[in-house]
């Protein structure tokens, strides 16, 4: 047996890699063996813990100490006091992890404490690149049951009990999409899994599959298995190379298992996998879309019905499932379906995985019941937005969905709820947006991110989408027109009604919401020229105060467009109709005099 | 190509390695690696209490060091956390000390008693 006393765990997720973590891995190798220390101690690569804004993270078990912001220079210091001495190393370890010198549990931290890691159960904690290590932790263990003990329609029975809804962001129920594509008759069935994760912001998706990709490619045996399907393809975007990767290890060592191929497990049941990448269209995590790619095509939606679960790829019948959705199977079966209906709400049930980013302290993936405040995830878990700045909206759902203001802060996390309010649950992604940013740009932002990544096949949606964006940008640069928001309301009416897809149907919510909740920033923007926020650079002001003028002339010897004007001693005055608002003069002034507003 | 009875060979025997960061209700070996314990010789006892650990294949086993403990005329100090039983204080360990430590207290069940800080007292 390989008895290590002591586990290095650092995260080589795509973010702290980013961060330098693997020379932090390769000094510990390193300084592990300068101290004669290899047989006693195992530095590990893995998966994201979430708290994202402090890494890179690295744990050292069994006291669990939580090390933050490592930088390479700091391993020297860790080894020598922790792994030799004993002592850890207070000064790098996570602040919210020590209270009044006391060393907390990594559970009773703040930011973990309201989460339940169901998703990202192994993330963290085991090598992605081990298989051996997913095993230890019940890996396999519920393929082992489905395939041994149990038939298709006790599969899809127990998806069904457990109320899992695709966490894609339509919410559509998992289970019933598994029973349709078990009654359709075909020779060949497929299985796909959505990991195109193309909203701005998110990484939900990314994090599972470069933490824990196996337990996405159990999930998908189960699903061929529970509707006689014995091809799956994962359909990754090509901008997750680490994800990619270890997908690629997961799927080649599932093999040597004999976990995928012929007669798995020797029940003669055979299923494999294989992963198509995508080229960086946000339509092709359309569900037809991302078909059509694999059928090799231009990644373009099609009418339906025919629905997916009759005629889905090469017109055979097909579900397609997200990432996270997969990442809950194995739990359902290992546990059972009771379990994960006994959290969250009424009608959404189980966990949902959230990627926090914008205006928040603590940045990074967090996972938490359904039911759990809007409240909650901002202040208890995400540490409130930073520099004290007042907490504006939350935007769930990126372009296709709308956002929480301030007002609707208690709302309880789930589908239905979020719908009630103007927005959806979505994939996963929540940008948090202060006092400092002006709702009207955020929307222009979510539309420009549409007109960019709309396919063109429907009117509604390559022309419709453009119109908005053109009164967005009018509006956002000072030329705002009355009437504007009423024709923006009966753009967006009427592209919900007739786009051909998701993309184009949803593509208004973020205008609709924004105009619902902060219409007076609009009206300001349109009637008053003015931007509330201080963002929109065209409707700003440059404006000099009189009190703190000394007259000294400095401004308008650098201003580029000869804007200001004045008499030495006397305060000087800005032109606005000339200002072209580069700021130069804001800057060179030696009496902070000039200020934008 | 494995059978099921070999991944639940290869679950049991990589959990066994990797518990240590999720379960932490196991038996706790603690050892002194203060300034003082390294001086009289933690580090051979650390190291015999690993091999013997692992020669044993024992499950649920954490083996960790901590600093200065306070006796330190009488290191190398070995404390024994079992889950639902009293702390059990080792001192003046050696490398084949800690042998028969972990075969009898470890493996059997039986504290080591002329070992013990209490057996010194008397």
């Amino acid at each position: 047996m390989e008895m290590y006393r002591s586990h290095v765990m650092i995260c080589k997720g795509t973010g702290c890699t980013s961060s330098n973590s693997e020379q932090i891995a390769k000094n510990f190798e390193e300084e592990i063996k300068k101290n004669g220390l290899e047989g006693e101690i195992v530095v590990e690569r893995t998966g994201c813990f979430g708290l994202c804004a402090l890494g890179p993270v690295v744990i050292i078990y069994p006291e669990a100490s939580f090390y933050s912001m490592v930088k390479p220079e700091d391993v020297e210091e860790i080894v020598k006091e922790h792994l030799v001495k004993g002592r850890v190393v207070k000064r790098l370890l996570y602040a919210g992890s020590v209270e009044e010198n006391k060393i907390k549990a990594i559970e009773d931290v703040q930011f973990y404490k309201k989460q339940v890691r169901v998703a990202l159960r192994n993330c963290g904690v085991i090598n992605p690149e081990n298989i051996d290590e997913y095993i230890a932790f019940d890996g396999y263990k519920a393929l082992e049951k489905v395939l041994t003990q149990m038939t298709p329609p006790e599969v899809i029975d127990t998806v069904k009990k457990s109320g899992l809804r695709g966490r894609g962001g339509a919410g559509f129920p998992t289970g019933m999409k598994w029973d349709f594509a078990a009654r359709s008759q075909n020779d060949q069935k497929y299985v796909l899994c959505n990991a195109d994760e193309g909203d701005p912001g998110a990484f939900m998706d990314r994090s599972v599959l470069e933490g824990d990709p196996h337990s996405v490619v159990e999930a998908m045996i189960i699903a061929g298995f529970a509707i006689g399907a014995s091809q799956g393809y994962i359909y990754c975007r090509a901008e997750y190379p680490i994800a990619v990767k270890r997908l690629g290890i997961a799927i080649g060592q599932a093999r040597e298992y004999g976990l995928l191929g012929e007669n798995i497990m020797g029940t003669g049941f055979k299923f494999d996998l294989q992963v198509r990448l995508g080229a960086g269209a946000f339509v092709c995590g359309e569900e037809t879309a991302l078909m059509a790619s694999i059928e090799g095509k231009r990644g373009m939606p099609r009418p339906r019905p025919p629905f997916p679960a009759n005629k889905g790829l090469f017109e055979k019948p097909t579900i397609l499932n997200n990432v996270e959705t997969y990442a809950n199977i194995p739990q359902i079966f290992n546990k059972g379906p009771e379990w994960f209906a006994s959290m969250g709400t009424e009608k959404s049930k189980g966990t949902k995985v959230f990627a926090l980013g914008g205006k928040i302290n603590n940045t990074g993936l967090v996972e938490i019941p359904m039911g759990t405040t809007m409240r909650e995830v901002i202040y208890d878990i995400g540490g409130g937005c930073p520099n004290g700045k007042k907490f504006k909206a939350a935007q769930t759902g990126g372009p296709s969905g709308g956002c929480i203001p301030a007002s609707e802060i208690d709302v309880p996390i789930d589908y239905e709820n979020l719908a009630a309010k103007g927005s959806i649950m979505g994939s996963g992604g929540l940008i948090v947006m202060d006092e400092d940013n002006c709702m009207v740009d955020i929307a222009r932002f979510f539309m420009d991110f549409i007109v960019d990544e709309s396919c063109g096949k429907c009117t509604p949606c390559r022309e419709g989408t453009k119109r908005m964006l053109e009164i967005l940008d009018r509006i956002t640069q000072g030329k705002g027109e009355e009437g504007d928001i009423e024709k923006l309301e009966n753009l967006a009416k009427n592209i919900k009604n007739s786009a051909l897809c998701g993309l184009g149907q949803t593509a208004p919510n973020p205008v609709l919401s924004t105009i619902n909740y902060f219409r007076d920033e609009y009206d300001a923007h349109i009637k008053e020229k003015r931007c509330p926020a201080g963002v929109c650079k065209a409707l700003l002001n440059y404006t000099i105060l009189e009190d703190k003028c000394k007259g000294c002339g400095i401004c308008a010897k650098n201003c580029p467009s000869s804007a200001i004007s004045g008499q030495p001693k006397s305060p000087y005055k800005i032109d606005s109709s000339k200002c072209v608002k580069c700021g130069v003069c804001a800057q060179k002034c030696p009496f902070k005099a000039i200020v934008k507003k | 190509m494995k059978t099921i009875q070999e991944l639940e060979e290869i679950r049991k025997k990589t959990l066994d390695t990797i518990n240590i960061r999720k379960d932490r209700s196991g038996t706790r070996i603690v050892v002194g690696m203060a300034t003082c314990g390294i001086a009289a010789g933690a580090r051979p006892v650390l190291l015999s209490i690993i091999d013997e650990v692992k020669k044993h294949d024992l499950a649920d086993v954490v083996v960790a060091q901590t600093g200065c403990i306070g006796m330190c005329r009488l290191e190398p100090i070995v404390e024994v956390y079992k889950p639902g039983e009293e702390k059990v204080t080792y001192i003046k360990v050696n490398a084949s000390k800690a042998i028969r430590i972990v075969n009898e207290h470890i493996m059997q069940g039986k504290v080591v008693d002329e070992y013990t800080v209490g057996a010194v007292e008397k």
